[in-house]
């Protein structure tokens, strides 16, 4: 990620990609004393337009708190959050600005066309009504009362919302969760044109793999920082790319020792291996232990990888 | 889902202004569907002071009140006892259950000018208000035999009504205190011994001389005595104490809904 350092304050005067949304070495820590909890420390993000960027992480790891800060929800304890330039929680930054969080709680005896109307009203420029209705798949539904439709239509009001304003950054809590894959795999398209039509687009996931095939960008997050941020291909050369497992009585402590070898494990007679290539780790297993058996060589899931970046910045803590 | 077209990508600064009084008219209009569609609460709110009145003002009532006939001092009584009502649960119950939800959240990120939250709320427990006020004059003048001058009938209208602020800061401040499932129980919990000890249900010269000794802690006392005056029915003070004590409750309130309000930040998101 670049730093640039530029100023904010017109984004009207034409730099080629401004900077939508930003994190300035964001911090929040909540409670105070024994009983503080550092949510995220020292965090830098920021978003451009016409780029999906995939905030990724486990839960707790700080996301909810990133998108919290990024959109004004929260201030940060530390360091600068900036929206258009200015504020996250001025009203004039909000204006340009569409969130779909995981929300509940949304008054179940108004219906949908009062909810998308109310929504509406807020912005400058909003949307024309039926281009929401239609964007957000409610055709048909505009008389329905919000208690009335099923999740998945509920979701989709939550959408309608979040592009009632017209806005040119949209982010989105969690978008996926709880979706099936048809749906998931819908939504996902549905943000990539938003992207595409020169939005930004920033979301949260645990799910490493969309992150993976639909991501411009992936910042991973975990215990509150940034862990590894860059193109999806980026993120994954800095995992192991081959795990190799064998039933042997080598111990963890030597195998730890091998060329190019990132972590080994023990789970039973099992050793597990990640390891950047698989062959000098066989050649070193196989010259030590003749007789290992089992052995068998994978591409790590990503989740896996994923589960190799986290606890590697555990071990470094 | 389809992708609208990039319409307005780059809405510079020349974009049509929000209009503000559609904003509050949109959400005042919609908190009072989400009540009518939900119609226990309206019915509650409503129903409780007018068939308390009908009960004790004018079915047992007859005698005389304070100087006045019971049914003019019980409107008055129980008139503040129903905004009270109104502007406790209006907001109390409401923000309770609102502000732990991503409702809320949404709400806070959207450009929604924060205060037309409130407006809607306040122009929700008036109308209430007025609803409870109207049904009570109806029955004064007609079951009550209620007789005044125009002008005692409107200030005594105008004062319950403007009577709703202290109790509506007062039901924010519960909002913020009290969890949301707990929140109507907790009020009723304060609520109707406060009223009832503040001299709403009976006049306040009939009860217990500990409970009228307590009487002039509690802001409901004031505020009657302030509807009770516009009948001639006042006891104890003049109008300008009532009403400097009822905004020192109001700022009193006001102070410890805004400490919930910051609370709730740092509360929302973990």
């Amino acid at each position: 990620m670049t730093t640039t350092q530029q100023t904010h304050d017109d984004l009207s005067a034409g730099h080629a990609a401004p900077v939508l949304a930003e994190l300035l070495s964001a911090s929040k820590q909540f409670g105070s004393g024994a009983a503080t909890v550092q949510a995220v420390r020292g965090l830098d993000l920021e978003v451009r337009p016409g780029e999906l960027l995939a905030l990724l992480g486990p839960n707790g790891a700080g996301k909810s708190t990133a998108i919290g800060m990024l959109t004004g929800l929260t201030a940060p304890t530390s360091g600068r959050a900036r929206l258009f330039g200015r504020d996250p929680r001025d009203v004039r930054a909000r204006r340009r600005l569409g969130v779909m969080l995981q929300a509940s709680g949304v008054p179940q005896t108004l219906r949908v066309r009062e909810l998308l109307t109310e929504f509406r009203g807020y912005y400058p420029a909003p949307l024309p009504m039926a281009q929401v209705v239609t964007a957000a798949g409610l055709d048909g539904l505009e008389g329905r009362m919000f208690g009335e439709l099923s999740g998945g239509q509920q979701r989709r009001v939550l959408f309608g919302i979040t592009l009632a304003g017209d806005p040119d950054l949209l982010v989105f809590d969690e978008p996926t969760t709880g979706l099936d894959v048809e749906a998931r795999r819908g939504l996902w398209a549905t943000l990539r044109d938003l992207a595409r039509s020169g939005r930004g687009v920033v979301l949260t996931t645990h799910y490493l793999e969309e992150a993976d095939a639909q991501a411009d960008r992936i910042v991973v997050i975990d215990r509150g920082v940034v862990i590894a941020q860059g193109t999806p291909a980026e993120i994954k050369a800095q995992v192991p790319g081959r795990r190799v497992r064998a039933q042997t009585s080598v111990s963890v402590a030597v195998a730890n020792r091998w060329p190019g070898v990132a972590r080994a494990s023990r789970e039973g007679p099992w050793l597990e291996l990640l390891t950047g290539s698989a062959e000098p780790a066989l050649r070193a297993l196989l010259d030590l232990d003749p007789h290992a058996t089992g052995v068998t060589v994978a591409e790590p899931s990503l989740e896996e990888a994923f589960l190799a970046l986290t606890t590697d910045m555990e071990a470094a803590r | 889902m389809t992708t609208p077209a990039a319409t307005a990508t780059t809405t510079g600064t020349a974009a049509p202004r929000t209009s503000l009084a559609r904003i509050f008219v949109t959400e005042a209009l919609h908190e009072f569907l989400k009540l009518i569609r939900i119609p226990i609460f309206a019915v509650s709110t409503i129903t409780l002071p007018v068939m308390f009145y009908v009960l004790f003002g004018v079915a047992l009532g007859g005698g005389e009140a304070g100087g006045v006939g019971a049914t003019t001092y019980m409107m008055a009584t129980y008139g503040s006892f129903g905004v009270i009502g109104a502007a406790l649960f209006g907001f109390g119950v409401s923000v309770a259950l609102e502000r732990g939800q991503g409702w809320m959240r949404l709400k806070r990120v959207s450009p929604m000018p924060p205060q037309a939250y409130f407006v809607a709320k306040v122009a929700m427990s008036t109308t209430v208000s007025a609803l409870i006020i109207g049904a009570l004059f109806v029955l004064g003048a007609t079951l009550g035999g209620v007789r005044m001058p125009a002008a005692q009938w409107f200030s005594l209208g105008l004062v319950l009504v403007l009577g709703a602020l202290p109790f509506s800061a007062m039901g924010l401040a519960f909002g913020y205190l009290v969890g949301p499932n707990s929140a109507p129980a907790m009020l009723n919990l304060f609520y109707l011994p406060m009223a009832f000890a503040s001299g709403l249900w009976i006049p306040i010269h009939q009860l217990p001389a500990f409970v009228q000794g307590i009487a002039p802690a509690l802001p409901p006392y004031h505020f009657a005595q302030l509807a009770l005056g516009t009948v001639g029915a006042a006891e104890g003070g003049p109008a300008a104490l009532h009403i400097v004590v009822l905004l020192a409750f109001t700022a009193l309130f006001l102070t410890v809904a805004a400490w919930g309000f910051r609370r709730d930040e740092g509360r929302t998101y973990g």
